[in-house]
């Protein structure tokens, strides 16, 4: 790793548990050095004194351990020879395989131009109806699960990663634990599409200040596929949470005060950097990002869930339906932002109706469950409408379907005419008329 | 003129500069940092002893110690001149159509304004007449909008005409009038001026208090909280509440000539919908194309955070200067919470004391400040020019009690809390009735503009909904509580009642073209009658024979909210509401 123009200093004036300062000339801001032969970024410069942010965290360093300076930004090597390929944070192969050859790039560049921006509009189906039929993905959105950490988000995300049209994945794993990290990888295998991903790793292993570069290396190999070779790219950022907490902890030994829930003040603009990158472009490439969320509890209202909501377009809950014992997407929490983009235009003209009527029944459902909970007695309807439920969760909501979306409607339909009058669905009468009960 | 300050870097934390300076520099001055040969622009925002600090307006990535910096003299100007309008920003107002390449490049900044374009001058003052800043000298049409070349804001001492220029064709930077002082001193006008953001534009005779209402085709706040003409109002909502939607129809729909949309810190992808939907909508009231009247500032929340501050300035300052021509500008901001938090990076990193949630002490002072821009005006000359404000805050975790909110709701006067459970609910748009509010209701000056426009008995008529809506909302809390045959039947006909206003009035479909924007003539027409069916005592056998009249009732109501006004069919559905009444009073 030895450049040039290499400047080396062997004397640290301070170290803390995740930086260390020394005196130094002509630094750069956010440069990278090592330190020890631990990597390490400039974060903060006051005259010659610089303070440097360790990856790996700074035990065992001591006062004279020799700083390097490197006079660059972190970057990655792009090329096409990234396919197929895990690294770690650092961009480092970790599969046993050589070094990437390619364009050095710098990691976190910068912002697409609004106006440069196309409006996304081709659909991402997933077989999940769920997902397609109630919150349906769009290429260049960003959403995330939002999910307790026992739900199987990860089995999710890589269903809908290797069912998804696209001409490259790429994953971003940050605090995987080994055991998920193997899954993805033999998912990926097992799938024999392993040329089409590329991944880059953190696992519970490794420090967790390093989990910080893996967005922006998957983002910066994704903007190489996207944007150079006018690819559809998928990423997925797993989990986010983690991420989030990695910065607290810099911002923390940074001495910055923390606003709610003890993130930093900027987390807001940390994530939107990340998720923004998100793009359909203007010659047909496009990043369209999946992330996960791991809640506590279920509670949407802590800082990192509720910075991600404002910040992604919608966002997929997953749940267990304790009637059917099988996990579903809840269509009541979940929200696709960008589906109205898509949905009857290029699904059929009925998608928009269907959706909506059948997540109207199955709320009544809910409302009759309720009633049966406190001693009420049922209708006819009520006791229709949690039938209807049943088979709706089981044939469409549980994550196990995988039909394409013509045939969700079609069972959709076929659940109405099962349970329901055509008065009782009130969807416009020329739809009524052409699919019901056919 | 004095020299040039110059300085050299000092020490970097983000985007937070210290700069150590040579000569005399002012708060809020602009700078430039060389980094090779780009130059990337910052704002002093503190001073101590012969250190600056200042916020960069890009990434800092590359940046040493020693770096050369100059110091621009002045504080962030934007231009000001014909050709604003249907323009697209960022928040230093450098256009975003005229730039290179798909990604935004560190250092590069684009003209505001094209000096190529001629413009047809016709000349309004003549040689002889006193003139002052903000006094017309002259207008040009920009698209179909009067845009009067004014004396500039800066020159607020009186002048004595010396020359206008004829009637012709000239562009922005040809001289087309020349003033004189009374030193005898002349001065050139062109048809572009400068106007530091930060300081409002006070080009005016009187402030008086807001007198009339602007109408935003959104029922729920024309009907019950209407906003006024050069009013302030705010919108805060938990994510996914339709936030975005109901600014978006207030800025597809609302009564005014010109619209700026500060795109704050908030997706790009909203932004985009704009850029492809508004130079194709239609405004139903001048059959112009939405982009026509509308100025996008965008600086969306993955740019950098030190201009996504300035961006709010940058709209409020455009609006203004409309305002001086005597036009009704309204800004829209989306969002004041991502401001604020730019605001709290910013004093974070400069290591101030913090408030409440880490937010910068002065908060709620640049809050008020800020809306206090807003207003409807009186020019020198007679005419009126309104800024109408009306901006989103996005509380962290959907609680109001939160600084930002908190400091918004003091500083206006209108008020549409967006609530999650109508938005569970499907009740769009999710402006609780119950919790918002529109202190205009009463103003003398507007409850005289109601008399006289819409009649006498109008607001008390509002009132007389709004107790409807809340008894009914009384009666449904005790129906939940005793069960629906544990309350007498006036408790269900409460309920009913207020759905009856919440399902025909309040709730409003944005995406149907008809009923997404309702008139005020139309407001009027259907409310009375809603209101008229709330007074009868209509006798019913038990609650489910009430609940059952009014679905009926609601769902032909709805029908006619989805007709044409006055038409054929809307007259049919008003003819089944009437038989519907008529069969319930004899049986």
């Amino acid at each position: 790793m030895a450049k040039a123009f290499q400047r080396i200093y062997t004397r640290l004036e301070g170290i803390t548990k995740a930086t260390v300062v020394l005196d130094a000339k002509r630094v750069m801001n956010d440069e990278l050095a090592t330190v020890d032969g631990r990597l390490a970024q400039v974060v903060k410069i006051s005259g010659d004194r610089v303070t440097l942010q360790v990856f790996g965290g700074t035990e065992g360093i001591a006062t004279n351990s020799e700083v390097v300076f490197w006079g660059e930004a972190p970057s990655l090597n792009v090329s096409e020879e990234l396919a197929g390929r895990f690294f770690n944070a650092y961009g480092k192969p970790i599969d046993g395989g050589p070094e990437v050859e390619g364009e050095h790039r710098e990691i976190g560049g910068p912002s697409v131009n609004p106006y440069r921006r196309q409006q996304p509009s081709q659909i991402i189906p997933t077989g999940i109806a769920g997902i397609d039929l109630n919150n349906t993905l769009v290429s260049g959105q960003k959403i995330p699960f939002f999910a307790d950490p026992d739900q199987p988000y990860n089995q999710v995300m890589a269903t809908v990663a290797l069912r998804a049209d696209v001409d490259k994945i790429i994953l971003g794993g940050m605090g995987l634990t080994n055991d998920d990290y193997l899954f993805f990888r033999q998912s990926f295998e097992n799938a024999g599409k392993l040329s089409r991903i590329i991944s880059f790793v953190n696992t519970t292993d490794d420090p967790p200040v390093e989990r910080l570069l893996i967005p922006d290396m998957a983002l910066t190999a994704a903007e190489y596929f996207a944007v150079d070779k006018n690819e559809k790219v998928l990423v997925l950022l797993t989990d986010m949470t983690l991420y989030a907490d990695a910065l607290s902890i810099v911002s923390n030994r940074m001495d910055q005060i923390p606003s709610k829930d003890s993130m930093p003040g900027s987390l807001y603009s940390d994530l939107a950097k990340i998720y923004e990158k998100a793009v359909q472009l203007p010659s047909g490439g496009s990043i369209t990002i999946i992330a996960v969320t791991t809640l506590s509890g279920g509670d949407i209202t802590h800082a990192i869930p509720d910075n991600t909501g404002y910040i992604t377009e919608g966002q997929l809950f997953l749940r267990h339906d304790s009637d059917t014992g099988k996990v579903i997407v809840d269509p009541f929490r979940s929200l696709s932002r960008l589906k109205q983009l898509v949905i009857g235009k290029q699904t059929r003209e009925d998608h928009n109706h269907v959706m909506n009527t059948a997540i109207r029944l199955y709320a009544d459902a809910a409302d009759a469950k309720t009633k049966l909970e406190n001693g009420f007695d049922l209708s006819d309807y009520d006791l229709r409408a949690l039938d209807f439920a049943k088979e709706y969760s089981l044939q469409l909501l549980s994550i196990d379907v995988n039909i394409n979306i013509t045939e969700m409607l079609e069972r959709t339909w076929k659940l109405f005419a099962k349970y329901f009058t055509k008065e009782e669905l009130s969807i416009r009468e020329d739809l009524v008329e052409k699919y019901y009960g056919n | 003129m004095q020299t040039q300050t110059t300085g050299k870097v000092r020490g970097i934390i983000a985007n937070l500069l210290t700069i150590e300076v040579d000569g005399p520099v002012a708060q809020n001055e602009i700078c430039f940092i060389h980094l090779g040969d780009t130059r990337l622009m910052a704002e002093v925002i503190k001073v101590t002893g012969k250190n600056a600090s200042a916020q960069v307006y890009e990434s800092t990535r590359g940046l040493r110690v020693g770096d050369h910096v100059t110091f621009a003299g002045h504080m962030l100007e934007v231009q000001l001149g014909p050709g604003l309008l249907s323009s697209n920003y960022d928040g230093l107002q450098n256009n975003l159509a005229t730039m290179d390449g798909v990604f935004l490049k560190k250092g590069e900044y684009t003209e505001p304004i094209d000096r190529e374009t001629a413009w047809d001058f016709k000349p309004l003052a003549k040689a002889g007449d006193k003139v002052t800043a903000g006094d017309w000298l002259g207008e040009v049409m920009e698209g179909w909008l009067t845009h009067r070349i004014m004396v500039p804001f800066t020159m607020t001492e009186t002048y004595t005409v010396e020359k206008v220029t004829q009637e012709g064709s000239y562009t922005v930077d040809q001289t087309v009038a020349v003033l004189k002082d009374d030193k005898g001193q002349s001065h050139p006008v062109t048809m572009v001026q400068k106007w530091p953001v930060k300081r409002a534009i006070t080009a005016y005779k009187e402030k008086p208090r807001p007198f009339k209402v602007m109408e935003t085709g959104v029922r729920t706040i024309d009907t019950f909280n209407p906003i006024a003409e050069g009013g302030t109002g705010f919108i805060p909502g938990p994510f996914g509440c339709g936030k975005t939607v109901l600014q978006h129809a207030i800025a597809k729909q609302a009564e005014a000539d010109i619209i700026v949309m500060a795109a704050c810190g908030e997706r790009a992808n909203e932004v985009v919908e704009i850029f492809t939907e508004f130079p194709k909508l239609i405004d139903a009231r001048t059959g112009r194309h939405l982009m026509e009247r509308t100025t996008i500032i965008c600086n969306t929340s993955n740019m950098p955070v030190a201009a996504r501050e300035a961006s709010v300035y940058t709209a409020m300052t455009i609006c203004e200067y409309y305002r001086a021509m005597g036009h009704r500008a309204l800004l829209l901001a989306d969002s004041t919470s991502r401001w604020a938090q730019a605001l709290r990076e910013m004093s974070n990193r400069m290591e101030e004391l913090p408030g409440q949630d880490a937010f910068p002490m002065d908060l709620p002072a640049i809050i008020s400040n800020f809306y206090a821009r807003a207003g409807i005006v009186t020019l020198n000359n007679g005419q009126t020019g309104s800024v109408t404000f009306i901006g989103t805050v996005s509380p962290a975790g959907g609680n109001l009690k939160e600084p930002v909110t908190e400091s918004t709701q003091k500083a206006t006067r209108c008020f549409y809390a967006l609530s999650q459970n109508r938005a569970d609910r499907k009740r769009y748009p999710a402006v609780d009735p119950m919790d918002s509010y529109s202190k205009y209701l009463e103003y003398p000056e507007i409850i005289t503009y109601f008399a006289e426009k819409v009649g006498p008995e109008w607001i008390d008529t509002i009132w007389e909904g709004k107790n409807y809506v809340r008894r009914g909302k009384e009666a449904y809390e005790q129906i939940n509580i005793l069960g629906d045959d544990g309350v007498p039947l006036d408790y269900h006909i409460s309920y009913w009642k207020s759905e009856l206003i919440d399902f025909i009035i309040l709730q409003q479909d944005a995406f149907d073209a008809i009923d997404a924007s309702t008139p005020m003539e139309r407001q009027e027409y259907m409310y009375t009658k809603v209101i008229n069916i709330c007074r009868q005592n209509i006798e019913f056998e038990d609650f489910e024979d009430c609940s059952a009249f009014f679905k009926k009732l609601i769902n032909v109501f709805r029908q006619m909210n989805y007709s044409k006004f006055q038409s054929e069919e809307f007259k049919r559905y008003e003819t089944e509401i009437e038989e519907l009444l008529t069969e319930k009073v004899q049986a």
